[in-house]
């Protein structure tokens, strides 16, 4: 098992392509353990800086989480108008709220062109991206959400920050070993 | 103790599906079974494997199979379950007597008294082509499932 579609312009990139340690999150919007785990990240994006580069691909479990799918699109549909990030922040940030009339709502907030905007997301026009995301996370043996793969390959720690750091920073030196840091492994998995 | 490997045949079994219900094995002969044991209803991991599986019914259908979990659980469990979970798949109550048919597939935990997180794929004779029982705590994703699914489309063209 190991991440099947390799990284291209199609995905949603945080930090440096010459980074020596990438982090790929298969989420859920309305997952609760994909919120948790972005709160986490924030601080893991911090810490490493640029020593990490960060990717986030969808896999909504829409029987499970039926706004899922639809935050999805919108956040892709905010990607057409540049802003995937702040969407992907604000959907997390107002989780327990998530419905098409927040969607609508910080569609305004962030300035969205929202004829467009609502456009897309009626139509479903990324909708295909959305699914394609998923079966890559399938087709990679993710078995939920969150699903994280570091440099390619399972990652089956916690996802609380330190375990993620741990993990990012052994990577990181097992890519390119340095002479004056000590290698150690990264925790067990913790869930 | 070790689970029924590719070949053996499927092992018959009826269980209750919910209450007033029971599912025979053998009703789905003609089509692909995809048996999935687990522990427990209720547990806690958030898009676990069920979630999973439920949510790629339809592209297991295109490879003409259906998932069915299967667990020690009672069917009131299970109804409780389904719905709080929004499952559509159909789960088996492998419950009285408690863990026959687990036992029947090798793939029974006495000592914690639950089935192994075990997967067959049964083809439409009702031969097993593929079985997987996943390491303690670790759920399976279904890579392996529509990777054998895309074999056995190949094997009848």
């Amino acid at each position: 098992m190991s991440l099947t579609k390799q990284i291209d312009e199609t995905d949603h990139v945080l930090g440096p392509a010459d980074a020596p340690v990438t982090l790929v999150e298969y989420g859920d919007f309305q997952c609760p353990h994909c919120r948790a785990a972005h709160f986490y990240l924030k601080n893991v994006l911090a810490t490493m800086g640029e020593d990490m580069r960060f990717v986030f691909r969808h896999m909504p479990l829409t029987q499970v989480h039926p706004m899922a799918q639809a935050a999805a699109e919108a956040a892709e549909a905010a990607d057409a108008q540049g802003k995937f990030w702040p969407m992907h922040d604000l959907i997390y940030e107002n989780q327990d709220l998530l419905s098409p009339a927040l969607l609508t709502r910080l569609g305004q907030r962030l300035g969205l062109d929202m004829q467009r905007f609502t456009d897309d997301v009626v139509s479903h026009r990324f909708l295909s991206k959305v699914k394609e995301d998923f079966m890559g996370a399938v087709r990679s043996g993710a078995a939920g959400t969150p699903s994280f793969f570091i440099n390619g390959e399972p990652y089956e720690g916690g996802f609380d920050d330190e375990s993620l750091i741990d993990a990012l920073r052994f990577a990181a030196q097992v890519r390119a070993p340095h002479p004056s840091r000590g290698q150690h492994a990264p925790r067990p998995r913790a869930h | 103790m070790e689970a029924l490997k590719a070949g053996a045949r499927a092992p018959e079994f009826e269980l209750n599906s919910t209450p007033d219900q029971r599912i025979k094995l053998s009703e789905f002969r003609g089509q692909r079974v995809i048996l999935a044991f687990y522990p427990a209803d209720w547990s806690p991991v958030c898009g676990d494997q069920l979630a999973l599986y439920n949510e790629l019914r339809d592209e297991f259908a295109k490879h003409r199979a259906i998932c069915i979990g299967i667990s020690v659980d009672g069917a009131w469990s299970h109804a409780a379950f389904r719905e709080h979970r929004g499952y559509k798949l159909a789960l088996l109550s492998d419950f009285e007597p408690k863990g026959a048919v687990a036992r029947d597939y090798s793939v029974y935990r006495t000592r914690e008294g639950v089935s192994e997180r075990a997967l067959f794929v049964i083809d439409e004779e009702g031969v097993i082509r593929w079985a997987y029982v996943s390491p303690i705590g670790i759920n399976p994703g279904a890579d392996g499932i529509l990777k054998v699914l895309e074999e056995m489309d190949g094997s009848r063209s």
